[in-house]
């Protein structure tokens, strides 16, 4: 199985979240079964979620990552609103991971917004998961004092 | 002849026993395989090589025929691109009308030979501009169309009498298909000249694309609604594209590609034979859109399988009697899903390759992708180096002098046989299920997709699958990433023109008659009568997209789609 050769003991929740209008979720989807595999606890929203129903669902969830996808070129207003919304109601210690198709130039505005991390196309799913992992280990460790 | 074949058959059976015996062991010694197992994308294992022997029950007119002849194996003209080339139709559309208007012209004067509408993702899903679910998404991966003032502006100096469009658009297709008719009545186009395709194909929205709106029934309904006003009264339009393209960029295999694809169309057929239709009034009507991936001889034995199997359905599942009714016309796109963000350029050889095999594999016409749509939708320099790109194949190469110039390649046979062997094997699974509507409520093409792209991804992290500047040639320093021209759109701006021309369309148009084309289209489709001569009505007095989806909303209701991953 992908990557991790330490077991994630804790069981770290994952919010995976299709953002916008969308249908592309063939990324979301394996990127979801392979945290899973990883032995994260993952909840996928589906497709066509709105900021606010992605922020509800992470505070109601008290997930440990979002990690969301845009393929639709809608990221900088949707991301923007996310992070705005996150912080409106406290819960912006959560890390946020974004994934799609990303121009290069948007990259520096998204890291200013807070995302934690982009993952761009070809990006490798053990990159991914070792990220989300020590994201969430990360704010557990914080969350505890 | 047969002794000649027999004989050659036992030759080479103990010719290749004994080569195995005394030539490959040298080899193998000096220069081992480079991997233990050769497969397709697809996972069909493939030998070193291929002999008489691998396809030795084979019989040509069974098998292939003529060109233009039955099984339509070898293409369904008889001169192929000798005659008429295949249309370059490039996938197009972003921002305004008044943007995509003159992007359509550009194409035009650069050799396109046909025009092909993207619409933004508020339209694809019948949702206004001023909507708050469309913020931030107007004109943005496709041109924004709110109503039929926004088509007047796309056509705009394009005379619908002479070009044919296709319009990529799913469940609001009878709102888009009527809008054309609008815009061509008002430029003094009849009807019955009027040429071009919608996409309408529902059951792949369900399987892979994602755009669906309406439960599976009433989407199939409507659908076919659509198809069957258009064989009677447009009768060089193409109201259905049966598409495998997206559910091949969704994850599927060539094999699951090809068989969900002609289990929709079987479908299609059923229903519309249901409604009192002669399948020869239809049949010739239905056409289809296919990927072309990278696995150069898989993408051309697909394209080959997929016109002998549809063939044999209509003839002998459906008794279609007129030729055309046998044919498999079908439009052919370069994956997406092969292209690389890094190093972008290398995106237009991947593109060539597969335009090649698209072109090797009998296509009516053909998109190419641009470099740049891994990080969005085109620059002109990029959709003009595509277009290159089938203009170099069609008039430098020759390779499309000679009608199927590969058949009989032992290889290509024994490949198209075994892919098409493959199909049938889902397609009998989808039968027994109870056909494709049915199989898609169960989510059964669903899983079978969410599978088959986690297997590859995993095959590519394990480094089976080699991806040139992913996996293998990585360059840290990757310049070009940084340095690829892209296009420049204000999402923003963007949204407020449109914004503004939609308020000032609900000002000026005629409101009691919207009202009234609205309430009318409310109960036809209550009544369950053919939707399309209501929605025809209510584009003309500028009604939105929104408002008349809202109506076809409220009397079909609206799909949730089962969770699975």
């Amino acid at each position: 199985m992908f990557g991790m050769t330490t077991t994630v003991t804790k069981r770290y929740k994952v919010l995976v979240a299709k953002l916008g209008l969308d249908g592309h979720d063939r990324g979301a989807k394996v990127v979801a079964r392979a945290l899973k595999d990883a032995g994260f606890e993952v909840i996928y929203t589906g497709i066509r979620q709105t900021p606010e129903q992605v922020v509800e669902a992470a505070i109601q969830e008290d997930v440990d990552v979002i990690g969301v996808s845009i393929l639709s070129g809608a990221h900088m207003t949707l991301m923007a609103r996310l992070m705005e919304l996150l912080k409106e109601y406290g819960a912006d210690d959560i890390p946020v991971f974004l994934g799609g198709t990303i121009p290069i130039p948007d990259l520096p505005k998204l890291y200013e917004m807070g995302i934690r991390d982009i993952f761009l196309p070809g990006t490798s799913l053990n990159t991914i998961i070792e990220k989300v992992f020590e994201a969430a280990k990360e704010r557990r460790s914080k969350s505890r004092y | 002849m047969s002794d000649y074949r027999d004989e050659l058959i036992k030759k080479l059976d103990r010719e290749i026993r004994r080569w195995e015996r005394e030539t490959l062991p040298k080899s193998l010694k000096r220069f081992p395989e480079r991997m233990d197992r050769f497969t397709t994308l697809s996972g069909i294992e493939v030998k070193r090589f291929y002999t008489p022997l691998d396809i030795k029950d084979f019989n040509y007119f069974e098998r292939l025929g003529l060109p233009g002849e039955y099984p339509f194996t070898r293409g369904i003209h008889s001169t192929m691109y000798r005659g008429r080339l295949w249309t370059m139709r490039m996938f197009s559309g972003f921002g305004t009308a008044e943007d995509t208007n003159r992007r359509l012209k550009f194409l035009v004067a650069h050799g396109e030979t046909g025009l092909s509408l993207a619409f933004d993702y508020p339209t694809l899903l019948g949702i206004d501009s001023d909507d708050p679910l469309a913020h931030g998404e107007v004109g943005v991966t496709g041109v924004a169309v709110d109503t039929l003032k926004d088509m007047e502006i796309i056509f705009d100096g394009i005379n619908l009498g002479e070009v044919t469009t296709n319009m990529t658009i799913n469940p609001p297709a009878p709102i888009l298909y009527s809008m054309y008719l609008a815009v061509a009545e008002k430029q003094g186009v009849p009807m019955d000249r009027v040429g071009g395709t919608t996409q309408n194909d529902p059951l792949k929205e369900f399987i892979a694309q994602k755009s669906y709106i309406f439960p599976p029934e009433a989407a199939v309904k409507i659908a076919m609604d659509l198809v069957e006003y258009s064989v009677k009264h447009t009768p060089k339009w193409n109201p259905i594209s049966i598409s495998g393209y997206h559910i091949r960029e969704a994850g599927s295999t060539a094999v699951q590609e090809l068989a969900f694809t002609i289990a929709d169309g079987i479908a299609y057929v059923r229903h519309l034979i249901e409604r009192g239709l002669d399948v020869d009034s239809f049949a010739p009507r239905l056409s289809f859109f296919f990927d072309a991936h990278i696995n150069f001889f898989e993408e051309i034995a697909k394209f080959r399988a997929a016109r002998r199997m549809w063939a044999k359905i209509m003839k002998e599942w459906f008794n279609a009697k007129k030729e055309r009714s046998l044919w498999m016309r079908f439009h052919t796109q370069t994956a997406g899903v092969s292209l690389t963000a890094q190093q972008p350029f290398n995106n237009i050889v991947r593109t060539a390759i597969e335009a090649l095999a698209a072109v090797l594999g009998g296509t009516q016409s053909l998109h190419t992708n641009a470099l740049d749509e891994p990080f969005r939708v085109p620059s002109e320099f990029a959709a003009k180096v595509a277009l290159r790109t089938q203009q170099i194949i069609a008039y430098e190469t020759g390779v499309a002098d000679v009608v199927d110039p590969l058949a009989g390649s032992y290889y290509v046979e024994w490949l198209t046989d075994k892919v098409e062997e493959e199909a049938w094997k889902y397609i009998d699974r989808i039968e027994r299920m109870g056909g494709m509507i049915e199989a898609v409520r169960k989510g059964y093409p669903q899983k079978e997709l969410t599978e088959a792209s986690y297997r590859y991804q995993r095959e590519v992290e394990e480094g089976i699958r080699k991806i040139v500047g992913v996996n293998i040639f990585v360059e840290e320093e990757d310049e070009e990433i940084r340095n690829v021209p892209l296009l420049d759109i204000d999402p923003i701006e963007t949204e407020e023109r449109q914004k503004a021309r939609l308020k000032e369309i609900k000002r000026s148009r005629d409101n009691a008659r919207v009202e009234s084309a609205l309430n009318n289209l409310r109960s036809a489709a209550r009544r369950g009568e053919n939707i399309i001569p209501y929605v025809l009505e209510a584009v003309k007095v500028y009604a939105t997209e929104g408002e008349i989806m809202n109506v076809l909303k409220e009397v079909y209701g609206v799909w949730t789609e089962p969770i699975i991953y």
